[in-house]
């Protein structure tokens, strides 16, 4: 074992989009019991130093694998694109009208007019349905690509992320139930 | 080591200690469980006060609590409050607390006791010392290994502080345990193989809650949140208000700066405090200076104080069942911590967020010390079918521009946890880049708390933006941040200089070592001449029992011939002041009674080896 290996082979699994959480949670909890400081009080400096870097990479790796979108932007990212911040800063262009709304709606709201309530409710709902749009899409684009790597579908899988982003971030502004 | 003992990995004997607010305990592991050490008092609890005599001495305990009254600017309770913070922190409970303090401290507190001026962590020092002595006395050796329990919420400042009393202490801290999680390992919730549990803290001076998951012995903490600074504290110092508007208004008199009145009015308010966890009236009494106050109180009336203190933990519990991701339909059990759970009020608050009921079977003052030591068995390989996994309570991150914090590390992260991050210089030729790290869930630097600066010093002078120093955040198994950074050029370890916020720096934690160590060199050989009779009395009264076994009438008149030899050196030397001497003699008895023991060990004992000494 080694911390720098990537966090699929670190943790014994395929390096694809969908995993079993079951098989994940098991890896884990055996790698766990094998690597723990906890297990390691005894020994010399350097090797407590070891179990330390390899428990917190065995960690790292078991909450970026077990979270299905943190997962899908680690996999891109092994596979050579670059997920910063920027993707989902950016309006996606077909939503620029339906954003803009939004924000006048918030803005309203801010200066204490009620009636942008219900304008907002619904803006809102717009955007919820977007998101299990979107979260479908991905879902029949990750299995595609498990099934056939080709890089043409990480491509697809990108945008749709990064617009997931976007409107998820978009909608925790909105005040309502929050999102899991 | 006397051979009459079993082997349980004296030699790397770890203790569990949960330093609390109120009450501190010591626990050890046997081959039965998890044990508490009493004190030579017999007292299981060792009060968490420390009174500094004139001659600079220190007085712990129950001694030190009964000092409050007669010598308060001396003693210290509480002190668990002040660990890790500053003195801008601490203004609201100065105002009750008759500590009084050197206002020239921003980052750390000092507190003045008489003459010396001492930190929080070097006052918790001194209830370390006296939990390592007693562990020492009742189990006739050297400890210098611990597990140290902190509230699951406590802040890097705050285990840091904790264990930097440990190193003062001249204990090795092997491991800082969080307390809830520490109960439910005391618990042996284990026994059901999976499921998921909440423990309920509420001590005396901190409120934890924690939400695990159980998995065949391992426990995975799934959320952790809290407030350090709640507890029964705060339900005295309601009573105590009241009592003071009271005493006010009848003897026309504010008590209010009248130390060792307020001392004894304390003690009042908590004695009926406590009373009304067992029945419906009580009221409470004070004679002080010829003059007599008595209030009644209902539990009616208590109940109505304590609500908003009852209320301000559920807030947190309800954070926690929704971090967690599991509903309150999910946990099966609920676990009740800490002296303040043993109002029936709490306890019913509880009941109800949980419907379920809660465990109390273990005594809460207790569990958390128990728990300690079922950690400490853990680390010392004993204990080898259990493991925590815990996780972080605050998030971690780096100021960015604007005053904006950038989360490195989210909470409720498994620990060890890792980030790393790359930085680089703004300006031709910089040649230092400032780090700032601070703790919290909130989006500006002014909101959360900071941990500490690091600089990355002597940067080779380069045009700015071509340095590239990868910096790895790491919070360890204590939930303590380490830094290290790596010149990504020459990649070459970089030297990075740490200057917390909160909390003394490696040297001065150093110089405080050392000085206890100077006064404490008379101490120190005295004890070891202590404890070197100690273990003399071990190895002769097990030796008193063995001659009455089979196995002393099996050796040969020459073996019991060097043992009586060996005995009368041993006892020769007894009373001398040299514990070399003596400890000499002992080995040299331990030899000489090393078949003796074997053949106990073949012959049919093994079974009545239910204790550590052969009975």
């Amino acid at each position: 074992m080694n911390p720098s290996s990537d966090y699929y082979e670190l943790l014994g699994m395929p390096r694809q989009f969908s995993l079993s959480q079951d098989v994940l949670q098991a890896r884990f909890y055996e790698l766990s019991r094998q690597w723990h400081p906890d297990k390691f009080a005894r020994r010399s400096e350097a090797e407590r130093q070891s179990a330390l870097d390899l428990s917190s990479s065995l960690n790292d790796a078991y909450r970026t694998l077990r979270d299905p979108v943190k997962r899908a932007e680690y996999l891109l990212r092994l596979e050579g694109f670059d997920m910063g911040e920027q993707g989902s800063k950016d309006v996606p262009p077909e939503l620029l009208e339906e954003v803009f709304e939004l924000n006048m709606a918030l803005e309203e709201l801010r200066s204490g007019d009620e009636s942008a309530k219900a304008q907002l409710e619904q803006a809102r709902n717009n955007f919820v349905k977007m998101l299990s749009k979107i979260d479908a899409d991905l879902g029949s684009e990750s299995a595609q690509y498990d099934a056939n790597p080709v890089k043409d579908t990480l491509s697809r899988i990108r945008i749709l992320l990064n617009r997931r982003k976007y409107i998820h971030n978009l909608v925790e502004q909105v005040p309502g139930p929050s999102l899991s | 080591m006397s051979t009459f003992q079993i082997d349980f990995g004296a030699e790397d004997r770890v203790v569990g200690i949960d330093l609390g607010t109120t009450n501190s305990l010591v626990a050890f592991m046997d081959l039965t469980g998890p044990k508490i050490i009493p004190g030579a008092d017999e007292d299981r609890l060792v009060p968490s006060v420390v009174s500094i005599q004139e001659n600079g001495e220190a007085v712990v305990g129950n001694a030190a609590r009964e000092l409050l009254i007669t010598e308060s600017e001396r003693t210290v309770y509480s002190v668990k409050r002040l660990m890790g913070r500053g003195l801008a922190d601490v203004q609201d409970e100065l105002k009750l607390f008759p500590f009084k303090v050197d206002q020239g401290s921003d980052s750390v507190i000092r507190l003045k006791l008489g003459d010396k001026t001492l930190t929080p962590p070097e006052v918790s020092a001194y209830v370390l010392r006296q939990l390592k002595h007693n562990a020492e006395v009742y189990l006739g050796e050297a400890v210098n290994k611990a597990v140290i329990t902190v509230p699951a919420y406590f802040n890097d400042a705050q285990r840091q502080a904790t264990k930097d009393a440990g190193r003062i202490a001249g204990l090795d801290v092997l491991r800082l345990v969080n307390e809830p999680t520490a109960a439910s390992l005391a618990y042996g919730l284990d026994k059901r193989k999976n499921g998921v549990i909440a423990v309920y803290d509420l001590g005396g001076g901190t409120f934890d809650i924690s939400i695990l998951k159980l998995h065949d012995g391992l426990f995975e903490v799934l959320a952790t949140n809290g407030d350090t600074h709640l507890g029964g504290d705060d339900i005295d110092n309601l009573m105590l208000r009241i009592a003071l508007e009271d005493i006010h208004s009848e003897w026309g008199e504010d008590l209010s700066g009248d130390k060792e009145g307020i001392q004894r009015l304390r003690r009042a308010v908590i004695h009926a405090k406590e009373q009304l966890s067992f029945v419906p009236f009580t009221s409470i009494d004070l004679e002080y200076r010829g003059r007599r106050y008595t209030r009644e109180i209902t539990r009616d009336l208590f109940e109505k104080l304590v609500t908003p203190i009852v209320d301000r933990t559920l807030g947190p519990c309800r954070d926690c069942i929704k971090d967690a991701g599991v509903s309150v339909a999910q946990i099966d059990e609920v676990v009740m911590v800490g002296g303040s759970t043993r109002i029936p009020m709490v306890r019913s608050a509880v009941e109800t967020l949980f419907r379920a009921k809660p465990h109390t079977e273990l005594n809460p003052d207790e569990v958390v010390a128990l728990g300690a030591a079922v950690q400490a068995g853990i680390l010392s390989g004993h204990v080898e079918d259990k493991l925590l996994l815990d996780v972080t309570p605050l998030s971690l991150g780096i100021e960015t521009m604007g005053g904006v914090v950038s989360k490195l590390i989210h909470r409720n992260s498994t620990i060890p946890a890792s980030a790393t991050e790359n930085f680089t210089t703004a300006v031709d030729g910089q040649r230092n880049v400032l780090i700032h790290v601070l703790q919290g869930e909130r989006e500006l630097v002014k909101d959360c708390r900071s941990l500490a600066r690091f600089d990355l010093k002597d940067i080779n002078p380069m045009p700015a933006g071509l340095a590239r120093i990868e910096v790895r955040f790491l919070i360890d198994a204590n939930g303590i941040l380490n830094v290290t950074a790596r010149d990504q050029r020459t990649g070459k370890e970089h030297s990075v200089d740490v200057k917390p916020s909160y909390g003394l720096t490696d040297e001065q934690v150093e110089g405080m070592i050392l000085e206890s160590f100077d006064k404490a060199e008379e101490d120190f050989q005295a004890r070891q001449v202590r404890e070197a009779r100690v273990e003399a009395d071990t190895i002769l009264g097990a030796l008193d029992k063995a001659r009455r076994n089979d196995a002393y009438f099996e050796l040969s008149e020459e073996e019991r011939g060097a043992i009586d030899r060996a005995t009368n050196e041993l006892l020769l030397v007894y009373h001398a002041d040299d514990h070399e001497l003596i400890l000499n003699k002992i080995e040299q008895l331990n030899e000489v009674t090393m078949s003796l023991a074997e053949n106990m060990m073949n012959t049919a004992v093994r079974g009545a080896l239910k204790g550590t000494k052969i009975e």
